[in-house]
């Protein structure tokens, strides 16, 4: 048996360079269309984008500014991973976003008309994006509907839903559309920072909750590897037909997926709203962007629950960024549209693969025919790949 | 004097990291004859012809088109040399009419306006001139599969393509519609056609072929002529080495009822004639019982039925004493074991590796899971080697390997090794020997008797005569969803099946013309 393998047939590596591949593209694309704008300051701007806080003068304005990024990537993480967990059983939850704003509309109620603590708030917001997670699971389940459309009209449903609920007098505050501020209204229900401000120039919104969403994303993929459930979801996923065969419960198991997805994602609201990084808007009349920036989190890190921390962290990145670049010339949303690009490129991921993988096999296939030993040349191959 | 080549493979050569798929290996077609194509699964037939098609190119070797050496780049390249194939799974859509597919792709228009009259009038003189009976007019979802595969032929013929490959024609037929399909070949020879006829059935080759080319691992390992050959001999050189042509069964000891199937109907997702109604039987420990038919007469529902994936509309299942009408897969799976039909859709996770397919029915079981819910893989792993070792399961990386990379007769030893070793009464076996050499049938014929005098109570279900009448205990023949024969396979002849499958017995019209056919 050959043990050695080429490095560039090697699924994980491939995932990455893929991945990477995407970034680079995605960022020439963002800057042609700086040059386009206009070409002056082009460089500038998406240097700005890229390196998003350090770009800030002082080394403590620096720290604060990665703190707000980071606080901001825990939620992503959640929503990312949420997306993750259901596509590896064949689901597509597009829904996050729905099951985002349940979580963050029961912890919230929770936390600001109920009092409670900020771990029973998580724990409430989990259910909340559970029970929605599990609307969908169930229609797809015994009704067959497809769970991206019941997804997108549960977000629309839930956002205003959230709305009516939070304007309720107890959690509303009196002179804004805003929530109350949860160090005024209720500190309990602050996420504790457990001594983490401190590495970031005292920036109080970096709490437990980015420690908490790196174990989620571990977690996550410990189910899926290594336990009967994780081997029942996955098989699922690949072959419903041969888990139906297999005597797996196929129905549960979808529903149970986008209820785990759902709790994941409505973690994630409460990781946003529960740190005091903001306040719901009880007038808002869009989706929050952040159950679709989870789509292209997961996407960018191949699909893997560990890729998708560092991915979730490079998308949250380039939008922090893009927010600080000259906005008198450019608009903010370009690091929205380089996102965006990164993620349609990533559609081409499969692509780049087959075009690696017959790059590959060529390359082997005349090597073989010039010396007849294949593994050999193998071995060759991927000494020459390590460099 | 032979007649001239009307296509060469010479010295084809084709690798893939790490297999050589064909080794050196030369075809010659005759103008006006009938070349068989024999070889395992896995000898690189296929290979073979998508190198003719142009899907990939070979490394080495030429092709010659009369003598010529020609570059077949894609199949456009093959289509313009006027080489054409029926295809195992027919290419045909099913909404349109027999005639609409004919012409699919090679309209002739005026204007933009299809120009029908034309079309209609080569279809039916190509269709006089062979024998091809269709209906240029009927829709492809309502007629029989015969006569789909007539348009196929007829797709071929439409576009003047003198060179037609076959790929194994005769799977979904019945015995009268192979012997049809045989004359057309003859017909077709005889107009000076040439004709590749990819196939591991020996009867059919020897009766319809004039010379056969034999691959065996991707090696070219000769090319007879027919009259000068016998079944022993190809089989010889198809296997390297002796392949026990007669099933070798002891007579049967049945013993306790096993299965008890009482009025079962079974509702189909298809046609209402497809599903199954109202059907008993019994089958014993020690007992092969085969459900024969021709393919879509209920067969596949009636396993849906029996082994719990889709419900009953009436009936009574009784398995070892045990109402299990309304139990779940998982509860039936206990003491029933289930060969597959569809290896792809229901038997394998193709992207699993094999040591998780070997485990599939099992994984959730103390040996293989802890109590607290991980899987135990150093457990799963021996295990699936044990039985890759036990039934020559063979792979690329072993255990490790992904079910999809390994070949169809791999895949199906490692379904039969899982379900044979699994606890189990009752072993239903669908179409086992589906797709596989004659080498690899002999073995899973093997093993569904060791079932039996182990005793098993077996119930295959199958579409291949020669199994029907060999393998089995009993017969029971099902045609639109009845059993409408129990047969004794030592006291009935193929013909007589073949009436029974056709549903002859019951129509007195279809009765007298068949028998007029043959």
């Amino acid at each position: 048996m050959k043990e050695k393998k080429n490095l560039l047939k090697n699924p994980s590596f491939q995932a990455i360079l893929t991945s990477l591949l995407c970034i680079v593209l995605g960022l020439l694309i963002g800057y042609i269309v700086l040059l386009l704008i206009n070409p002056a300051g082009a460089g500038e701007a998406i240097g700005t984008i890229l390196i998003n806080f350090l770009s800030r003068n002082s080394q403590a304005a620096q720290l604060k500014a990665l703190g707000n990024t980071l606080a901001k990537t825990a939620p992503l993480l959640m929503c990312a991973l949420s997306i993750c967990f259901c596509y590896k059983v064949g689901l597509f939850n597009i829904g996050a976003a729905g099951q985002y704003e349940a979580g963050a509309c029961m912890g919230l109620y929770a936390a600001l008309a109920w009092h409670m603590p900020w771990f029973v708030c998580l724990v409430l917001a989990a259910i909340a994006g559970a029970v929605v997670g599990a609307i969908s699971g169930a229609l797809k389940a015994y009704r067959n509907v497809n769970e991206v459309i019941s997804g997108i009209m549960l977000n629309w449903i839930l956002l205003y839903l959230s709305n009516m609920i939070l304007v309720s007098p107890s959690v509303k505050d009196v002179t804004s559309p805003y929530t109350i501020r949860l160090a005024s209204g209720n500190p309990k229900a602050l996420i504790p920072t457990a001594g983490l401000n401190t590495l970031f120039a005292n920036n109080k919104t970096v709490t437990l909750a980015i420690p908490l969403s790196i174990l989620f994303a571990i977690l996550i993929w410990v189910i899926l590897t290594k336990t009967k459930f994780g081997y029942e979801l996955r098989a699922t996923g690949f072959n419903k037909e041969a888990a139906k065969y297999a005597g797996m419960k196929e129905k549960q198991n979808i529903i149970i997926t986008l209820a785990i997805g759902g709790a994941l994602a409505g973690i994630g609201a409460s990781f946003l709203f529960l740190s005091g990084y903001q306040e719901w808007s009880t007038t808002q009349t869009s989706v929050p962007a952040m159950g679709f920036n989870g789509i292209a989190a997961t996407f960018l890190g191949g699909l893997h629950p560990i890729g998708t921390i560092f991915a979730s962290f490079f998308i949250q990145s380039i939008t922090d960024g893009g927010a600080l670049i000259n906005k008198s010339v450019y608009p903010s949303q370009i690091s929205d549209l380089i996102s965006s690009i990164i993620i349609y490129l990533c559609g081409f991921v499969l692509f780049f693969k087959f075009a690696l993988n017959n790059w590959v096999s060529k390359r082997e296939a005349q090597v073989s025919k010039v010396d007849g030993q294949v593994i050999k040349a193998d071995d060759k191959d991927s000494k020459g790949g390590d460099k | 004097m032979d007649a001239p080549y009307a296509i060469e493979m010479v010295n084809i050569t084709k690798r893939f990291p790490g297999i050589i798929a064909n080794d050196n290996i030369t075809l010659q077609l005759r103008k006006g004859e009938i070349h068989a194509l024999l070889g395992e699964n896995g000898a690189g037939k296929s290979t073979l012809m998508s190198v003719l098609f142009g899907l990939y190119q070979a490394e080495e070797g030429v092709i010659k088109k009369d003598g010529k050496e020609v570059k077949i780049n894609n199949p456009n390249d093959a289509n313009d040399l006027g080489i054409g194939m029926v295809h195992q799974h027919f290419k045909l859509v099913q909404c349109f009419t027999v005639l609409e597919n004919i012409i699919l792709g090679v309209e002739t228009t005026k204007g933009g306006l299809l120009q029908m009259d034309e079309a209609r009038k080569k279809v039916v003189a190509l269709s006089e001139k062979y024998g091809l009976q269709v209906d240029p007019d009927a829709v492809i979802e309502d007629i029989t599969v015969g006569m789909q595969q007539r348009t196929e032929i007829l797709k071929m013929l439409y576009r003047d393509n003198e060179i037609l490959i076959f790929d194994e024609p005769t799977a979904v037929l019945t015995p009268q519609e192979i012997e049809e399909l045989m004359q057309i070949m003859k017909n077709l020879r005889a107009e000076g056609k040439s004709i590749l006829f990819i196939s591991h059935k020996l009867n059919e080759i020897m009766a319809v072929a004039d010379r056969v080319t034999v691959l065996r691992r991707g090696k070219y390992i000769g090319t007879v002529d027919v009259k000068d050959t016998t079944k022993e001999d190809l089989s010889r050189m198809m296997v390297g080495r002796d392949v026990n042509m007669v099933v070798d069964k002891t007579p049967a000891h049945p013993g306790d009822v096993v299965l008890k199937i009482e009025n079962m109907t079974v509702a189909s997702k298809v046609h209402d004639n497809n599903a199954v109604k109202n059907v008993s039987l019994e089958v014993r420990e020690g007992e092969i019982v085969c459900i024969a038919g021709i393919d879509g007469n209920g067969q596949t529902e009636f396993v849906y039925g029996l082994t719990g994936m889709e419900p009953l509309v009436e009936g009574k299942i009784t398995l070892c004493g045990e109402d299990i009408t309304h139990d779940s897969i998982r509860k039936r799976s206990h003491m029933m074991s289930h060969i597959p039909e569809d290896r792809h859709k229901h038997g394998l996770v193709l992207d699993y590796p094999l040591d998780y397919n070997i485990v599939l029915q099992r994984y959730y079981q103390p040996d293989f899971t802890t109590g607290a819910g991980f899987l135990k893989k150093p457990d799963i792993r021996s295990y699936s080697q044990r039985l890759e070792e036990e039934y020559d399961v063979r792979s690329g990386q072993g255990s490790i390997t992904i079910a999809r990379a390994m070949s169809g007769g791999n895949q199906q030893k490692a379904i039969i090794a899982r379900e044979i070793d699994k606890e189990h009464k009752l072993l239903v076996a669908v179409q086992p020997t589906r797709g596989l050499d004659v080498g690899a049938i002999e073995g899973v014929h093997k093993n569904l008797i060791r079932e039996r005098d182990n005793g098993r109570a077996v119930l295959l279900v199958s579409l291949e005569l020669e199994e029907v009448m060999n393998v089995p205990d009993r017969i029971l023949v099902m045609y639109e969803g009845e059993i409408v024969g129990d047969l004794d396979p030592k006291k009935t002849t193929v013909e007589e099946l073949g009436l029974y499958m056709a549903g002859a017995k019951r129509n007195v019209g279809v009765d007298t013309e068949r028998k007029e056919e043959a």
